[in-house]
């Protein structure tokens, strides 16, 4: 004899309850297996295999595409996939960083303004977001090509040789990358600094505490679920990004984004880049693990 | 090292009262590190938020160890005067003085005064050691001296066992408890409490406020509370603020405001009053209750009289008037009596509806109304 109980008014038994649930979340499990969870699971096999001489899949089991990661080629070492690697890495922290330093402000702006006025300042957030990543950085290229009012500006300012572009170059590669995801951090973000208590602000500043203090035990552990949620739609997508480095930043700049889209298009070599397309899903696990482990410190500190 | 030295002789100010200073910030034992008359004064001040005009001109005196609470209906500006003196309101105009130390615009965190708010906002993220060793560490205590002090805090308030615990752990009480020691651990030179108690039941909300009145005449801090609750002001002031409407109407002792109040409004915010309608005639104060030698102010007007203090007789006696029962409630210690013509009596006799009585309205009980 099941146990009954009452669940939202209604009596029932914890089975059937287990059953509705289950039957509520199998539409989006069948569609997370078929999509995201087996053609990942195809990677690994395919990250084992080699490239045939027509570009099709030789099923063998090597680690050649592994040790071609970590620079053993064939014309020797080089540690060009590793360092782009770590400039994924480093950019995509950065990417995070800028982001939140600048959705922190913006969030509390749109707070300040009257509640009418709320959702006209969040749209214009999302507006350059209703376009299509490859014309937003497209347009980027024309707003930083040469004689441009930013490049002007630049060359007045004697930090660009007159008639040269501002990209391809770092800062470009950033100014694209973080106009990409500001709506993710500012989104997210803005829905806990709305809901924010302000009684625990300046309960901070009653005792005798500073900005800095109010930021650190007023606003961050409030803002600590947004703010999860803002760093991860950030970070996760800009460890993928291939269009803005291509596009913005030149050679110099490559990432395994820009290594995995080489890998599958350019070289047809579907086992390389399957290789590379794991090392950076591990990655972007091994981040988000550090980040939550700190996060849970941060929390109960 | 002083700090210590006052703490182990047990106290947070133990010294006060008397000698009228407390503070252990004062670090010289002495002179004060702010000030020495130590009161606190604020001088017309004024606020609008937009058109609402919150606060006209409020003028006030609290003395230095002194209970003073501010009373009020809500929307009398009450909590935003308690905000203009922890610092997270400036007024429009006006002047915060405490000690003779302009603090108008001297920013919270910088104010020698400490809040225990309305919802307490403790630190979810904290436990109650770190809560209360808040304020401390702010000001950049050495640890030793964090610990000292914490933990004679949390003595004072009985919390030593809850060091570890969350807030999200603690009963309400007990976080009301922990809100106190985080602000009285900085020894304020005033604690502000916004309605500290409106979140307890009624039982423990009467022994607070017992701990609460003892707690400050044991440490001789000033403290200004605001309430909206009569009886929680008079049992813990030593003077209370009656406000209305942007302005504080009367302030007095809690007998003062309640035996004398000065208006019909503080007359029926405090405790119920009868309010007789009066004319200025030749012998003296004319009522439909007998003529009373009084002086009063206007023409016609009204007095008031609190129910405990008319006389009820079930025979004439001299200057008596005869009246009739409509209601009795019944209260326990006492009956309650609603009398036609109308007014309101408290006795110990045993009276039922349609009962005739007479009355006598003693001229010591009548309070001239001058509004």
């Amino acid at each position: 004899m099941n146990r009954l109980l009452v669940w939202y008014g209604e009596l029932t038994t914890a089975p059937s309850l287990f059953l509705r649930g289950l039957l509520l979340v199998l539409p989006g499990m069948v569609w997370l297996l078929a999509f995201l969870v087996l053609p990942g699971l195809v990677l690994l096999p395919l990250s084992f295999a080699e490239r045939g001489a027509f570009g099709e899949v030789v099923w063998t089991f090597s680690w050649e595409n592994y040790r071609r990661l970590l620079g053993f080629g064939v014309l020797g070492y080089s540690p060009d996939n590793l360092l782009a690697l770590l400039r994924t890495l480093w950019v995509a922290l950065v990417t995070t960083l800028i982001c939140l330093l600048l959705a922190y402000p913006i969030a509390f702006f749109i707070r300040s303004k009257p509640r009418a006025q709320r959702y006209l300042w969040l749209s214009l957030v999302l507006i350059p977001f209703w376009t299509n990543i490859v014309i937003r950085t497209y347009a980027w290229q024309l707003l930083l090509a040469p004689e441009m009012p930013f490049a002007r500006l630049a060359s007045a300012l004697g930090l660009l040789e007159p008639g040269m572009a501002l990209f391809p170059s770092t800062l470009a590669v950033y100014v694209g990358m973080v106009s990409a995801f500001l709506p993710f951090m500012v989104l997210p973000l803005y829905s806990s600094v709305e809901r924010l208590d302000e009684s625990l602000l300046e309960a901070v500043r009653d005792l005798y505490g500073g900005p800095w203090r109010v930021f650190l035990h007023g606003v961050l552990p409030q803002t600590l679920p947004g703010l999860t949620v803002g760093v991860i739609l950030t970070f996760v997508p800009a460890m993928g990004m291939f269009v803005v480095p291509d596009l913005l930043g030149g050679a110099k700049h490559l990432l395994v984004g820009n290594l995995i889209q080489q890998a599958f298009y350019t070289m047809r070599d579907w086992p390389y880049g399957a290789a590379l397309s794991l090392v950076l899903v591990l990655l972007t696990l091994l981040a988000l693990r550090l980040y939550r482990r700190h996060g849970k410190e941060v929390e109960l500190a | 090292m002083l700090f210590l030295k006052r703490i182990r002789r047990g106290g947070l100010g133990r010294r006060g009262g008397a000698s009228g200073e407390g503070s252990l910030l004062r670090s010289d034992g002495a002179e004060g590190l702010w000030a020495t008359s130590g009161g606190l004064g604020l001088q017309g001040i004024t606020k609008r938020f937009g058109e609402l005009e919150v606060l006209r001109g409020v003028s006030l005196e609290v003395h230095r160890g002194e209970f003073f609470t501010l009373l009020g209906p809500s929307g009398c500006g009450k909590t935003t005067l308690l905000r203009i003196v922890g610092g997270f309101e400036v007024p429009d105009a006006g002047r915060v003085v405490l000690g003779g130390r302009d603090l108008t615009h001297l920013p919270a965190h910088r104010r020698p005064v400490n809040t225990v708010f309305q919802n307490y906002a403790l630190f979810p993220h904290l436990t109650v050691y770190e809560n209360v060793a808040f304020g401390l560490r702010s000001r950049g205590f050495p640890e030793a001296e964090v610990r000292a002090r914490v933990e004679y805090a949390l003595g004072l308030l009985h919390l030593e066992g809850l060091l570890h615990r969350y807030p999200q752990q603690l009963s309400g009480g007990q976080k009301q408890r922990v809100a106190l020691a985080r602000a009285l651990v900085n020894e304020p030179e005033v604690l502000l409490l916004d309605e500290p108690m409106s979140a307890l039941d009624a039982k423990l909300r009467a022994e607070v406020q017992v701990e609460l009145r003892n707690l400050q005449r044991r440490l001789g801090a000033t403290f200004i509370l605001v309430t909206h609750d009569q009886e929680e002001a008079m049992a813990v002031s030593d003077r209370i603020g009656v406000m209305e409407g942007g302005r504080i109407l009367q302030v007095g002792t809690p007998e003062e405001v309640y035996e004398r109040p000065r208006t019909r409004f503080v007359a029926e915010f405090l405790g119920v009053a009868n309010l007789i309608p009066a004319r200025r005639g030749k012998g003296g104060v004319e009522t439909p209750w007998g003529t009373f030698a009084l002086e009063v102010p206007w023409e016609r007007g009204f007095l008031a009289m609190r129910p405990e203090r008319v006389e009820v007789h079930l025979h004439a006696v001299p200057g008596s008037v005869p009246a009739r029962v409509r209601q009795v409630i019944y209260r326990g210690a006492y009956l309650e009596a609603f009398l036609e013509p109308s007014l309101r009596v408290r006795t110990a006799l045993r009276l039922s509806p349609d009962q005739e009585i007479f009355v006598r309205l003693p001229v010591k009980g009548l309070v001239v109304l001058h509004e």
